[in-house]
């Protein structure tokens, strides 16, 4: 199994017909994802060719979801649309929707993530997030799949690219799932989200968990792991070094006062038995010595 | 982006808040021209800046005249509070304060939607307020897809307890400053004090607004608040670059891809120099993003080795999207275009997509100032020494 992700899902892409929309089909198609469909409004009836097959075009998620079955998507349009374009998914019933889109304003984020919560039906995952992959099934997002192949451990991190340094470093044990959150505040699914997900995963045996800077998100994960997580977790934490009320990279990365420091987070992780590495390469040590300890 | 006072004021008056006038002023003259224009028998002379504690650093006085509002004016302009240099201050009317309170709406990570904070206890900052009358502070969840109507300020001024007789003028201030929080993209809308005046008035007498810069592409008008005065003068270049540069205290100058992933490079640096002589720390934060080209590197680099703290610069990166060959040729160029202005050693880790092609290309270069590490620690550590041993 894997989480959230796996060969049944079927995944149209919003903003398929846009640059970033069309380099990204083409890979994750090459990955093995089954990519159903694109939805680019005032399109609809066109089709976009990849190696020789045409992917069909539909003008709303809707009608997307009518024609193709599609249950996911995964979303690339530019962040003046990203809302809409969410909320469609939303309406349309989707159970996966993933917004890659960087740069949307934080009010729209909140409408549209608080939009999902109610439908009580659709699981959001960014924005401003790699997306997910669970490799050898199903690739939904920009994760290179060649980094990694299946395994037991399950990741989640709000950065895209330690991400895929801690999959290299843990190449040879390989994931069940590697679920990137997001930079942003707010997102549509939580490290918490995750980890309920990764514990009931029959297929993941361990969890790496990649935090950074900002909001209280990792304190809220350590204290879940505390009351209900039972497989091991290794924790890793970016932003040691990064000075008070500046933006690192990612708009939710910023130090406020005392709030939001990584010295914080690492602590908050450690006091419920996480045990973090103060490198991804240490972190990655970490995570091998747990998995030669279950074996 | 956190706006100045005067700013907030702005935008609160163009959204209905009541206010009272005031006029900024840069100079003594322009001071006393503004107490004369105001008219009134007191006016006050507000330090703008954004950080708190102005009024215990001398940067909030009263003047009863146009003559002493100029010299006051004169005592507050040029003063340094908390780092920032005050240009400008505001001559406002004087207000006949009964009683003070304090509001504040903003973005909550934890529950995902916005908060808003009120009590009728005003005038400490917030912290202070949060600690010390915890029970005094009504902290009230607001739905993002609702806002804060007229239910929800209803709910907010009984939570704090104001009197029956002000819920409904205060509630009525509530939803425009709700109104100001929404229209303008705002993350925090706080004013400290709401103050009820002598007359019976609810005024707003300060206020501290942060806008999401995200949200800038839909607001033309904020580049009014550009405000490059603050700003580190590497990072005003790196802006017009667009490069994502943070210009930090060390020596070790760092070009990663990935806000994660730099961040962690910063870290690692760190501590590889925690033990060495002079303690190399890291010199800046700079994300390239993904596709780097040659000039994107180019100009990371012309950034970096224009910091006369920068000893060694350390470039890591993992090819996700981005092959490390592009990143390799981006090293090559931009050492061709810096030429002699390149004189500073690079310790270049790469890993990820077509990385044997890029570390091939950098072994072929044979560039002198180059060198490859196998691992990001290994590639921190000799950083790190590079660095202590130039100190």
């Amino acid at each position: 199994m894997s989480i959230w992700l796996d060969q049944r899902n079927k995944v149209i892409v919003q903003g398929m017909t846009g640059s970033e929309g069309r380099k990204h089909t083409q890979r994750m198609i090459g990955a093995g994802t089954r990519i159903v469909g694109g939805v680019t409004p005032g399109k609809g009836g066109q089709s976009v060719i990849f190696e020789e097959d045409g992917v069909p075009v539909f003008n709303s998620v809707l009608e997307a979801k009518q024609a193709t079955g599609a249950n996911t998507s995964v979303v690339f349009v530019p962040a003046a649309y990203t809302r809409q374009a969410v909320m469609d998914a939303v309406d349309a019933a989707l159970d996966l929707v993933v917004v890659i889109t960087e740069g949307v304003p934080v009010k729209d984020t909140a409408e549209f993530v608080a939009y999902a919560i109610e439908s009580g039906h659709t699981r959001l995952l960014g924005p401003n997030c790699p997306g997910l992959i669970s490799p050898g099934k199903s690739n939904v997002g920009i994760i290179p799949p060649s980094i990694s192949g299946p395994g037991r451990i399950g990741l989640v991190s709000k950065s895209g690219t330690l991400t895929y340094q801690m999959m290299f470093e843990l190449r040879d044990i390989g994931f069940s799932t590697a679920v990137g959150i997001g930079g942003d505040p707010v997102n549509g699914s939580t490290h918490i989200d995750a980890l309920a997900a990764f514990e009931a995963d029959p297929d993941t045996d361990a969890i790496v968990l990649i935090g950074e800077i900002g909001g209280d998100a990792e304190e809220r994960a350590a204290a879940y792991i505390a009351d209900h997580v039972t497989k091991p977790v290794v924790g890793y934490v970016a932003g040691f070094t990064a000075p008070v009320g500046k933006t690192m990279g990612h708009a939710g990365a910023i130090v406020t006062g005392s709030a939001g420091t990584a010295r914080a987070k690492k602590a908050a992780l450690e006091a419920s038995g996480v045990r973090v590495g103060r490198t991804p390469s240490e972190t990655a040590s970490l995570m091998r010595e747990v998995i030669a300890g279950l074996h | 982006m956190d706006l100045f006072e005067y700013q907030a004021r702005e935008l609160f008056e163009a959204h209905g808040v009541p206010v009272l006038r005031g006029i900024t002023a840069r100079t003594p003259e322009e001071a006393r021209a503004a107490a004369v224009e105001l008219g009134t028998p007191v006016v006050v002379v507000k330090a703008q800046v954004k950080t708190g504690g102005r009024g215990k650093a001398g940067g909030v006085k009263l003047a009863r005249s146009a003559d002493e509002a100029a010299e006051r004016a004169g005592e507050i302009l040029g003063l340094d509070i908390n780092g920032h240099r005050v240009d400008t201050v505001m001559i406002a009317e004087g207000a006949n304060i009964a009683e003070e309170y304090y509001f504040s709406l903003l973005l909550d990570r934890s529950t995902r939607k916005y908060l808003a904070m009120c009590s009728k206890e005003g005038g400490m900052d917030i912290e202070t307020l949060a600690r010390e009358r915890p029970d005094a502070l009504a902290r009230v969840e607001v739905d993002p897809l609702v806002g804060l109507d007229a239910a929800k300020a209803e709910e907010i001024v009984a939570a704090a307890g104001f009197r029956e007789d002000d819920r409904a003028e205060i509630a009525r201030v509530l939803v425009l400053l709700g109104e100001v929080y929404r229209a303008n993209d705002a993350t925090l809308v706080e004013v400290n004090p709401l103050v009820k005046t002598g007359e019976g008035r609810i005024v707003a007498l300060d206020g501290k607004v942060t806008l999401d810069g995200n949200a800038a592409f839909r607001h033309p008008d904020w580049d009014a608040y550009a405000d490059e005065s603050a700003d580190d003068e590497l990072e005003v270049r790196a802006r017009e670059k667009n490069l994502n540069y943070v210009k930090l205290d060390g020596s070790v100058g760092i070009i990663g891809n990935g806000a994660g992933l730099v961040m962690s490079t910063l870290d690692v640096v760190a501590a590889a120099g925690k033990n060495l002589p002079g303690q190399p720390k890291p010199a800046n934060f700079l994300d390239i993003g993904g596709g780097a080209s040659a000039q994107v590197m180019a100009n990371g680099l012309d950034i970096i080795l224009s910091d006369p703290q920068v000893k060694v610069v350390f470039v890591n990166v993992f090819g996700g999207i981005t092959a490390c060959s592009e990143v390799a040729k981006g090293i090559i160029d931009a050492l061709g275009m810096l030429g002699e202005r390149a004189t500073r050693p690079i310790v270049v880790r790469l890993d990820g997509n077509a990385v044997e092609i890029g570390r091939h290309m950098l072994t072929e270069a044979a560039h002198p100032l180059v060198q490859l590490a196998d691992t990001m620690d290994e590639a921190a550590r000799r950083a790190a020494e590079l660095a202590s041993a130039a100190e």
